[in-house]
């Protein structure tokens, strides 16, 4: 700090002598801050060499990485133009974003079906593909790679770009694709910004058509199919999409949603009565106190994973070990939460009541309920938004819902593009229902906030 | 309670007080039939939900009932001792080759007679995904949250955008990172505190901006006069108001880590979670057993300490629930 001020001897001992105790300050108010730092880092020193954290980052596959996480935003379409008896012959696999026979700008056939031409966002990056050689044009520069029944060979004088690699040739056209030129065939993965084929599959009348011509259809345009309405028949699509699954995805996220508030609910509904009975100052009994309290222990340190594991072990994996699961943990969280609420009431209102003569139920109801309604419903409501996170993860472990499903397609490696659709939803879906809750919460709770 | 009053002491009223007697009881029976509605609704909501969930689920709720007892029934453990002896990698009498009575050959070798139990070193590995990733999470909100509080930070922009980070952060799953990573780094115990430490910023960040909005702005007006800087204002006005609250917030997430990094390792992340799941999947009741009752000791433990500790910090208003009721 910039000191303006300037203190005489006289007067720092005097200060000194006057305020003892905020000049003279203990070992560990002076040195605690540092030896709990000092204390930390070696402990995650430790950790760095427990966890082998550089082995296992120099191992990743990081070459992958890149790929993964471009499939979150973008699309790969991956034909594989195959040399057939002189003719270039092109083979979808059965993720094929393309109709059979559909028209596709940057994979044009050259005329009589023996080359094809494979555009890379410019005119100046395409290659020519017959079955002889591959002419690779790289920023308008022509490379022509010649291929044999043995092997691809690079050109001299080929760029970083393209490389042999053993008997194909492997070229690089950044965000735009990549090529693996063989022998046999050409390997062709080209990117795309967006999702491919998001709304309808390609088995969809509506596939192809742009919003516009879509929603004519869906207004004005004549039945696609006599049995129904265009509009159903593109709810039906989308829904039935068969890459994206929308309908499967939406069930499966109000499965979750499902566990999240019924699980909370119930907890709610079942830790009410028995908070009462673990509150020292209502049940007058400390047997009953205490067997409550602990059972509000037992069913809130048994982990969430655990009583999820034995439910699906039980009933089978879906919405109802969820609910169960979330049930257990939240009677016993919620109970003990209730519980010191109930401890820490005025008990004036109480007297107030009974003395006027009321039955004991009245008691409770209006000496007591009254006071704490506030803070249960907002500890409910905290709890609803933190479980409706949490059944993600709990869905994951086998109870269902849409953290099966991530779980799932983020094992094939492939789905990158559905998981960030699914964790899309997910996070519109907790910021609704955290407004939602918040907006309620201070609704009960009022100006005080929690 | 008695909100009707017997029609003859009302006519002692004077003309004034009856009608707002009317009015009270007006609005009592409005108050009424919205209490109703609501709680109609609620339970219709409700029954709609459970048909649903019992729908979706692969076993129906009653057509499982029955077996659900016997599952407990059938999964117990040969004796109490057996789980003593899977705890332990003890072992078994009941030894017959399959891996559901092998216990003595996971155990993890310290030196060539001193070994660590499978489940006690695999708990350790989870605890310690719990601390490394609270203490990597409490560093990183510890960094965003004096941007995120408006009595530091005077742009609207920077908050906005650094509120926005740390509600991402808070609500993105948790496994999607864990799975993204596993498919990278291979799976481990890295990628689970990696995903665990993301939440942790967006959660304690949040906790800690409202903290540092809440504290007393007098010391920083004080640091102000004198000419501090900002980074003078808020290392001797603000932190050492909020650092115990820091601190307790950081012990309560610990606690919440140690159950989400045994999530997460039943998911793939190694550690305790992941044993359970198998040797539940398995149906090896010793096994299962064993690790219920060690998740249990630890999670009180930490629990206890991190409450015990929290008490020593910041007294006796150490965040206990419904003390606001008082």
């Amino acid at each position: 700090m910039s000191s303006t001020l300037t203190v005489n001897g006289a007067e720092h001992e005097r200060i000194l002598a006057s305020y003892p105790k905020i000049f003279e300050r203990g070992f560990m108010q002076r040195w605690g801050l540092l030896l709990v730092s000092a204390v930390v880092v070696i402990y995650l020193a430790f950790c760095f060499a427990f966890f082998n954290v550089i082995p296992t980052f120099v191992n990743g596959n990081w070459d992958r990485a890149s790929v993964y996480v471009q499939d979150w935003y973008s699309w790969r379409a991956q034909p594989r133009l195959r040399f057939q008896n002189g003719q270039v012959v092109p083979q979808w696999t059965s993720r094929g974003q393309y109709r059979p026979g559909a028209d596709i700008s940057w994979l044009k056939p050259g005329v009589g079906g023996s080359s094809y031409t494979v555009t890379f966002g410019s005119h100046d990056d395409r290659l020519e593909v017959t079955p002889e050689r591959v002419d690779v044009f790289i920023d308008g520069t022509f490379y022509p790679v010649v291929i044999t029944p043995e092997k691809a060979s690079l050109p001299a004088g080929a760029p970083d770009r393209m490389e042999q690699d053993g008997n194909k040739v492997n070229v690089y056209f950044g965000f735009a694709g990549q090529v693996e030129i063989r022998s046999s065939q050409v390997y062709i993965q080209r990117r795309f910004l967006g999702w491919a084929n998001f709304f309808f599959d390609t088995q969809s009348p509506f596939w192809g058509r742009s919003f516009g011509e879509v929603a004519g259809l869906m207004l004005f345009g004549e039945r696609l199919d006599p049995n129904q309405s265009n509009a159903s028949l593109a709810l039906d699509n989308f829904l039935n999409n068969a890459t994206w699954q929308h309908g499967d995805i939406l069930s499966k996220l109000m499965q979750t949603l499902v566990m999240a508030f019924v699980g909370t609910l119930l907890g709610t509904l079942f830790a009410f009565p028995l908070s009462f009975i673990a509150a020292r100052n209502i049940t007058r009994n400390r047997t009953a106190n205490w067997f409550m309290k602990r059972l509000f222990d037992f069913l809130r340190s048994i982990d969430m994973l655990i009583w999820a594991l034995f439910f699906t072990r039980a009933f089978g994996p879906g919405p109802i070990p969820g609910i169960a699961a979330i049930f257990f943990t939240d009677t016993g969280a919620l109970g003990k939460v209730y519980a010191e609420a109930l401890e820490n009431v005025d008990d004036k209102q109480r007297e107030g009541v009974k003395s006027v003569g009321a039955a004991p139920i009245n008691v409770q109801r209006y000496g007591v309920v009254p006071q704490v309604l506030p803070i249960f419903i907002s500890q409910s409501l905290y709890f609803w938004e933190s479980n409706t996170r949490s059944a993600t993860v709990i869905g994951a472990v086998g109870a269902g819902g849409i953290g099966l499903k991530l779980l799932e397609s983020m094992k094939t490696n492939a789905d990158w593009d559905k998981v960030a659709y699914m964790v899309l939803l997910i996070l519109i879906v907790v910021f609704l229902f955290d407004n939602m809750s918040n907006a309620l919460r201070s609704r009960v709770m009022g100006k005080r906030g929690h | 309670m008695a909100h009707v009053a017997a029609p003859d002491r009302m006519s002692g009223l004077q003309e004034s007080s009856r009608t707002i007697l009317d009015h009270y009881q007006a609005q009592v029976q409005t108050r009424r039939i919205y209490t109703v509605v609501c709680i109609v609704v609620f339970l219709i909501v409700l029954g709609a939900s459970l048909d649903f969930a019992n729908d979706a689920n692969s076993g129906k709720f009653f057509e499982r009932l029955p077996y659900f007892f016997d599952f407990i029934k059938s999964f117990v453990p040969n004796g109490p001792l057996e789980i003593f002896r899977a705890m332990f990698d003890l072992p078994s009498p009941y030894a017959d080759g399959s891996i559901k009575f092998d216990y003595t050959s996971d155990r993890v070798y310290i030196t060539d007679s001193f070994y660590i139990p499978y489940f006690f070193y695999e708990l350790a590995i989870t605890v310690n995904i719990a601390l490394v990733s609270t203490i990597l999470g409490a560093g990183g909100a510890f960094l965003l949250c004096f941007f995120a509080s408006s009595n530091l930070v005077g742009s609207r922009m920077v908050r906005w955008g650094v509120r926005r980070v740390m509600e991402i952060m808070r609500a993105f799953p948790e496994i999607v990172i864990a799975g993204l990573l596993a498919a990278i780094l291979s799976i481990g115990p890295i990628a689970a505190i990696i995903a665990i430490s993301f939440h942790t910023v967006g959660a304690l960040g949040k906790l800690f901006f409202e903290v540092i909005e809440n504290a007393d702005m007098r010391p920083d007006e004080g640091l102000r006069a004198s000419g501090a800087s900002w980074l003078e204002r808020v290392r001797f006005a603000i932190l050492p108001q909020v650092l115990p609250n820091f601190v307790s917030y950081t012990l309560l997430r610990a606690e919440i880590n140690v159950r989400a990094s045994t999530i997460i390792g039943a998911v793939g992340g190694g550690g305790i979670g992941e044993a359970f799941s198998l040797s539940i999947g398995r149906d090896h009741a010793a096994k299962t057993y064993a690790i219920i009752i060690l998740l249990l000791i630890t999670v009180i433990c930490v629990d206890q300490f991190s409450a015990w500790l929290r008490r020593r910090l910041i007294g006796k208003q150490s965040f206990e629930f419904g003390r606001g009721a008082a």
